[in-house]
């Protein structure tokens, strides 16, 4: 085991699974050389070789259509997209040939592209280097969305994305890259060495996708989350002294409903939070699959907090930003509903 | 030709701790590359994007067909604007240093090309800007102040707090909106410069962009709708060798020059010296004259260094020799205008530090104003309240609600 932040986790990762199967490329923007604009992926391209760590040329679109066809041509390929607001070049090849190819060519052909991107507020990005798009990609079929909120489960479920063979749009809340955040900015930073998910084995491991975790067991609300806002979401309840649940989706799509559903019907309260714009947003999914699930059981109605509906202001990042003032409200909310 | 075929990685030919080499650069003596007719075809000026158009030469003078004959006034008009550029641009950095607003892009080693370029332009033509010609903005019009309120999201900031520092608008001065997203503006004035042959109207769209950004599939779609419609647009790509870590190999730039982009579809491009503020000048008149009769787009590659770290999030050291610039051929555009000025006996070292003086004096006089409009930590503030707007023409009624518990959580505090 060792301490590691969320960037030396991202970078573990690719390097066990760089070891362990040749067939597995990084391509991306600075990714070489440079090691990555967040360092994610320094010392790869020294260790491994220019021709399985490469330094992109800047289009996105080119970044992910030349990964799918290294995928269909037997290379595990895991793209970096610097930013996440950056992905949109990319977005045709993600939803009219990443997510279909198995399914148009019946099973034929697919390819098991990973791509990475760090997404989120939080570092005074404004609003071309502080979006989250997940739940756009989550309203694709066939390409599993991923999110992780800690160094541990970074490390796993990038390794599992990689193996995956189907494609995963991996999203990391760069926010948190070098330590949690409870959502209060006046407060100092905080390292991932003082937290338990800050331990990563050094070796091979996973996090299975498609499963949530139980971060924080409870009996009055459950709070369903992920990314930076995981760490929000405890802290709220530790403001508000509500006995809350706080689930870690850590998958969005597949969704491990069995986790969500047996908490809520366990607490009878339920409230769901992201980071991302509310409207059509992936909290409503949450929402109706928690209602479908527990409606007899639930007390009161689902509460949801998440970004306004405008893009991310620069200079109102903390007005903007649901952190712990607008979860604790959230959470009072839902609790004082009938 | 190698045996095999092999995956060949394009490498710079200096990493840091290398002496820098700039063998891979073509250069042209000043004078050497002859200036076309206004409405010569693309295919009998194919050498225009291979040599390199150069007016100011080594011993200072100007030299040649490209030279445009500007008086000294206009001259020293635009050194003024040149090391405005560049002082602005040093204060702005410190004082992102300071910690005093959040980010920084400076145009160090560039300067000569928003000026010429914005010289040699109409006012009524637009201008779709990359990140690094803010130099386009002060000489259309925009005021010190503005823009350093702009950087610190304060109560005066043009962008009411929602854009990025250095990301500026101008509607008055024909400036457009700069995007984070890289090279989505060259469509854009493509389109404009559509829309001005549509409606019969003689003003021209020029737009900017890095060699980096040329990869973009936006740059190749401009290049499209701009040669089928032949809009009249200048396209310009300006060489700066470096994008963040990668060198201009990484875009494609080693086997041809960014100039040639174009030649397939029958667009003309020009190479040229992009520190060379008179060839810089000269070449945008003649793309711009060409454009405006009728002739369509010109691409314009403009080889310049990027003398400085890409922002003020990358430390260039890592990734380039530290000595590169000085290094570099093409040398400094301020520095080239300075000499050539002074060689012409038209200006002098006295002079140059006396309005360097009277530069910083005016950004420090800016910088003091600009405070008074709000800081990172002292107000006055912007109210939050404004992020709704402009979402939509008129705020939709779920971003009204949205606005008032906002407004709740803040009176809560």
């Amino acid at each position: 085991m060792a301490q590691m932040n969320m960037i030396e986790a991202i970078r573990s990762a690719h390097d066990v699974m760089m070891e362990r199967d040749p067939s597995v490329v990084v391509l991306g923007e600075d990714v070489g050389y440079f090691g990555g604009v967040f360092r994610c992926t320094d010392g790869l391209q020294r260790k491994f070789g220019e021709h399985r760590v490469i330094d992109a040329p800047i289009a996105e679109g080119g970044i992910v259509a030349a990964a799918i066809g290294m995928g269909v041509n037997g290379l595990r390929p895991v793209a970096e997209i610097q930013f996440a607001d950056y992905i949109y070049p990319g977005f045709d090849q993600i939803v009219s040939e990443l997510a279909r190819i198995r399914y148009r060519s019946c099973g034929e052909f697919y390819s098991p592209v990973t791509i990475r991107t760090p997404c989120g507020g939080g570092i005074r990005g404004g609003q071309t280097h502080s979006q989250s798009p997940e739940g756009i990609f989550t309203h694709i079929s066939g390409i599993k969305t991923v999110m992780p909120s800690n160094p541990y489960d970074a490390k796993g479920l990038l390794i599992a994305a990689i193996e995956s063979d189907d494609p995963v749009v991996f999203f990391e809340p760069k926010r948190i890259y070098n330590g949690p955040f409870d959502g209060d900015p006046e407060k100092p930073g905080v390292s991932w060495a003082s937290h338990p998910k800050g331990e990563v084995p050094d070796g091979y491991y996973t996090v299975p996708l498609g499963t949530a975790e139980i971060v924080s067991p409870g009996d009055e609300l459950t709070i369903i989350t992920y990314g930076t806002l995981v760490h929000v979401a405890i802290a709220a309840a530790q403001a508000t002294g509500v006995d809350a649940e706080v689930i870690d989706v850590r998958t969005m799509a597949p969704l491990d409903v069995k986790t969500l559903a047996d908490s809520v019907n366990k607490t009878g309260r339920c409230m769901v939070a992201h980071e991302a714009t509310r409207f059509g947003g992936y909290g409503a999914e949450l929402a109706a699959t928690i209602q479908k699930e527990c409606f007899y059981n639930l007390e009161a109605p689902i509460g949801r907090v998440a970004g306004w509906d405008t893009p991310y202001p620069h200079a109102f990042e903390w007005q903007y930003f649901p952190g712990l003032k607008r979860m604790s409200a959230g959470i009072r909310r839902v609790m004082e509903a009938e | 030709m190698i045996e095999k075929s092999r995956l060949q990685i394009p490498r710079p030919t200096a990493r840091p701790g290398d002496e820098p080499d700039f063998s891979y650069l073509d250069l042209s003596a000043a004078g050497a590359v002859d200036k076309p007719a206004i409405g010569a075809r693309t295919r009998d000026i194919e050498y225009l994007s291979s040599g390199l158009v150069r007016v100011l030469d080594d011993d200072h003078s100007a030299k040649g067909p490209w030279d445009p004959n500007l008086d000294p006034e206009q001259l020293q008009i635009a050194l003024r604007w040149m090391m405005l550029n560049r002082v602005f641009d040093e204060r702005m950095w410190q004082i992102q240093r300071q910690g005093r607003i959040s980010f920084y892009m400076q145009a160090l080693g560039e300067e000569a090309i928003s000026i010429a370029q914005g010289m040699a332009l109409r006012a009524g033509d637009m201008c779709f800007p990359s990140y690094r010609n803010q130099g386009l903005y002060m000489y259309r019009g925009m005021k010190l102040v503005d823009m350093m309120c702009q950087c610190l999201s304060n109560t005066r900031d043009m962008c009411k707090g929602r854009q990025l520092p250095i990301m500026y608008h101008s509607k008055e001065g024909n400036v457009f909106s700069i995007s984070g997203n890289l090279a989505t503006q060259v469509p854009h004035a493509v389109g404009w410069a559509m829309a001005s042959a549509i409606k019969g109207e003689d003003d021209i769209a020029a737009t900017w962009l890095g060699d980096g950004s040329t990869a973009e599939a936006d740059f190749h779609q401009a290049l499209t709708f701009s040669a089928v419609y032949q809009a009249p647009v200048i396209l310009n790509v300006v060489n700066n060798q470096w994008a963040i870590s990668t060198f201009q190999g990484t875009a494609g730039g080693q086997r041809r020059p960014f100039a040639a982009r174009g030649l397939g579809l029958g667009i003309p491009g020009l190479r040229v010296d992009g520190n060379d503020f008179l060839a810089v000048y000269s070449a945008t008149l003649w793309a711009a004259d060409r454009a405006r009769r009728g002739g369509g787009p010109t691409l314009i590659e403009l080889v310049t260094y990027r003398g400085g770290a890409h922002s003020t999030s990358d430390d260039p050291s890592k990734y380039r020799p530290k000595d590169e610039w000085d290094k570099f051929p093409l040398g400094d555009p301020v520095e080239r205008l300075k000499q050539h000025l002074i060689a012409e006996k038209n200006w002098s070292d006295a002079k140059h530090e006396a309005l360097e003086a009277e530069l910083r004096e005016e950004v420090t006089s800016a910088w003091k104003e600009a405070q008074q409009y709000g800081t990172m930590t002292e107000g006055p503030w912007l109210d939050p309240a404004t992020m709704f707007d402009d979402v939509y023409a008129e705020v939709p009624t779920h971003l009204v609600s949205q606005r008032r518990r906002l407004l709740e959580i803040l009176d809560e505090e």
